[in-house]
């Protein structure tokens, strides 16, 4: 019995901690916004980040891209082809990427790469007392620090989901046309029939915005929060990785079934 | 605890005392309990954000092992603090970044990137970028932990005529006597939340309490047990009846 | 300075994502089908219709001359009011009618319009009155069902 009651306690105070960490985590994401407005004047600052986030992850995130849409025309084809619908493999591939696997995939793509390295820099940062002697210096490290890379990371997302969408078409359409031989005017014109520029695309990119608030934010926060040893950044950057991934998959969930409804 | 202004004044306690944490409240990154902290009249412990951003700016500070930006170059790091809070033009910043690090002695230095200096070189950049607006208040954290003597030497050097030039307030964070009580001019020890014992150094070399003694003679054992506490060595050995 | 060359490679970083958009617009897309002439307004109205959109095409003689821009219920006479949106450049008469029609067999529903003879032409807010509503494939199923059993009925007598 006193097995029982002990468990529930720790369940109950499990709970209350985590729920405890999302106030804090809101308490976090509205200071960064509001320490926000000073980058209007100090761009730089911004741009210098989103080179290191959006330019470092453009190669693999073309280069998934370009496979992405490779399986996509040939498991695309081979399933219309039961149905005699092939000539349909072009508003397949775009629709599947425009809609879902662009968004979707660039995000958890970042969450691995820039997420990871977002988090270890702002915990070695912590962890060097970086942030702290930039306190004493009378400059707020979330307004130097953190706001620039969460604006980064949220211009690079949909620049970087696009990208991959309009690559995985590029490659669809190389493994439909020249490799299968579906034909190359059916391949556009149903495409072009069927996208809708502000149902499909434009809710891609609305998606991909609010991964990369997600994805940026849950990757900065787990670097400053985490506790300044080895093993307390090994975590955070784990952690990153999980809750973003996570997070990202259930946003989509929900940003569908809102987006998507008719 | 006071501090004189234009003096040079020495924290110095054990380990885990809380030295550091003067220098925190001191700086507002953490907020005291109860009682007050002062600075220019002004209580640190109260003050809003804004505030405590304005009261930073008159204050340096020297952390344990630099906390240089490891993003940036030596160059960078010192003029840090000058691009933040003055609108100097780059020639200007450039003269004054030369004239910090010769100071210091690591002008030629002015490009090479943190990873690529050793651990006293580091420091002194941090400390010529502590200085870099001329605070009135600079404070140091350890500031001679882990360097070799003649680093050592260079660093009470430095500290000593940086207090003289800017005729600042010095406060230093350490507990390495000789090189302290070398440069300081008024001493405190911390022991067990208290200030154990305070004078200027001829005094307490002089003095006759024990914890003082146990830390200047550097005793194994005295007011500061060398045993961490708990049970006995008879207890937790089993040893019954008396020994003889 | 370094700064120089992170500013060039953002610069590019951010101009191929608007290239990547503009693909998925334009080539995957159906943006290149926007009009963006003018267009003036002009209503219909109909008793029922079907699964007709908004921006759904209007076509006449198969090529599309507008959009479908909004779809309203009028509660006094119970039917449908459309608006649509036709390109500056087309005039139709004013006793042209609208049908609404489905491509292919099953496909999305758009609407006809087919010319009349009139000197007149349509303008900004005009009625077009002669309207054709969609064919529910349920009531032509029944009505293909009463009247197989209204002929069997009449066989028999």
């Amino acid at each position: 019995m006193n097995v029982l009651v002990d468990r529930i306690t720790r369940l109950g105070g499990f709970v209350r901690l985590n729920i405890a960490g999302i106030g804090h985590a809101t308490a976090m994401f509205i200071t960064v916004i509001r320490r926000s407005i000073g980058l209007l004047k100090r761009f730089r600052l911004v741009s210098d980040q989103v080179f290191f986030l959006g330019n470092y992850s453009f190669v693999i995130i073309a280069v998934s891209g370009l496979f992405v849409g490779f399986v996509l025309g040939l498991q695309g084809y081979y399933t219309l082809n039961r149905y005699g619908s092939e000539q349909a493999l072009g508003l397949l591939v775009a629709l599947s990427l425009t809609r879902e696997l662009g968004p979707v995939v660039t995000a958890l793509l970042f969450a691995g790469r820039a997420g990871t390295s977002l988090t270890a820099e702002i915990g070695l940062m912590k962890a060097g007392e970086q942030l702290s002697a930039m306190e004493m210096m009378a400059v707020d490290p979330v307004a130097r620090v953190i706001a620039p890379r969460f604006w980064a990371g949220v211009i690079a997302m949909p620049i970087l989901a696009a990208i991959f969408s309009a690559v995985g078409i590029v490659g669809g359409y190389l493994v439909g046309v020249p490799l299968i031989g579906v034909d190359s005017g059916a391949f556009w014109s149903q495409m072009q029939g069927g996208v809708d520029v502000l149902k499909d695309v434009g809710n891609g990119v609305i998606k991909s915005v609010v991964f990369g608030i997600a994805v940026t934010f849950i990757a900065l926060y787990q670097g400053y929060e985490s506790k300044p040893t080895p093993e307390g950044v090994s975590l955070a950057t784990t952690r990153t990785v999980v809750i973003s991934s996570l997070a990202v998959l259930a946003l989509d969930f929900l940003l569908t079934a809102v987006m998507f409804s008719t | 605890m006071s501090f004189a202004r234009g003096k040079l004044t020495a924290v110095m306690g054990g380990s885990g005392c809380g030295k550091t944490t003067v220098l925190r409240l001191l700086g507002g990154q953490v907020r005291a309990n109860s009682g007050k902290v002062l600075f220019e009249n002004e209580d640190v412990s109260l003050l809003n954000n804004e505030e405590l951003m304005r009261v930073r700016r008159k204050m340096g500070m020297l952390f344990q092992f630099g906390a240089l930006f490891t993003d940036m170059s030596v160059f960078e790091n010192v003029a840090f603090p000058m691009r933040e809070h003055t609108s100097l033009d780059e020639e200007a910043i450039t003269d004054l970044v030369m004239l910090k690090l010769n100071a210091v002695g690591l002008r030629n230095a002015r490009d090479l990137m943190p990873s690529q200096i050793s651990g006293g070189m580091a420091r002194r950049v941090a400390f010529a970028r502590a200085v870099a607006l001329d605070p009135p208040l600079i404070m140091y954290d350890e500031p001679f932990a882990g360097l070799d003597p003649i680093a050592l030497g260079v660093t009470a050097r430095l500290i000593k005529e940086m207090n003289n030039a800017l005729e600042a307030t010095s406060i230093l964070v350490t507990h390495d006597v000789p090189e302290t009580f070398g440069i300081a001019d008024y001493v405190y020890f911390i022991a067990n939340g208290k200030i154990a014992a305070e004078g200027t150094p001829t005094e307490l070399m002089k003095s006759e309490d024990l914890f003082v003694r146990q830390f200047i003679d550097a005793q194994p054992d005295g007011p500061v047990p060398f045993h961490y506490p708990g049970k006995t060595l008879r207890d937790d050995f089993g040893i019954r009846g008396s020994a003889s | 300075m370094k700064k120089n060359s992170l500013d060039f490679w953002v610069g590019l970083f951010v101009v191929t994502g608007f290239v990547a958009l503009l693909f998925l617009g334009l080539k995957a897309g159906n943006m290149s089908s926007f009009s963006f002439a003018k267009n003036y307004s002009v209503t219909a109205k109909f008793d029922n219709i079907g699964g007709l959109k908004p921006r759904a095409p209007v076509k006449s003689a198969g090529v599309v001359v507008g959009r479908v821009a909004a779809i309203q219920f009028d509660d006094k006479t119970y039917q449908a009011t459309v608006t649509l949106h036709l390109e500056e450049n087309f005039h139709f008469p004013k006793d042209s009618s609208a049908k609404i029609l489905t491509s292919g067999l099953l496909g999305e529903q758009y609407i006809g319009l087919e010319a009349g003879g009139n000197d007149q032409m349509l303008a900004q807010g005009s009625k077009i009155t002669q309207t054709q509503s969609a064919i529910v494939l349920e009531s032509l199923i029944s009505q293909f069902l009463y009247n197989k059993a209204a002929d069997a009925g009449k066989e028999k007598d």
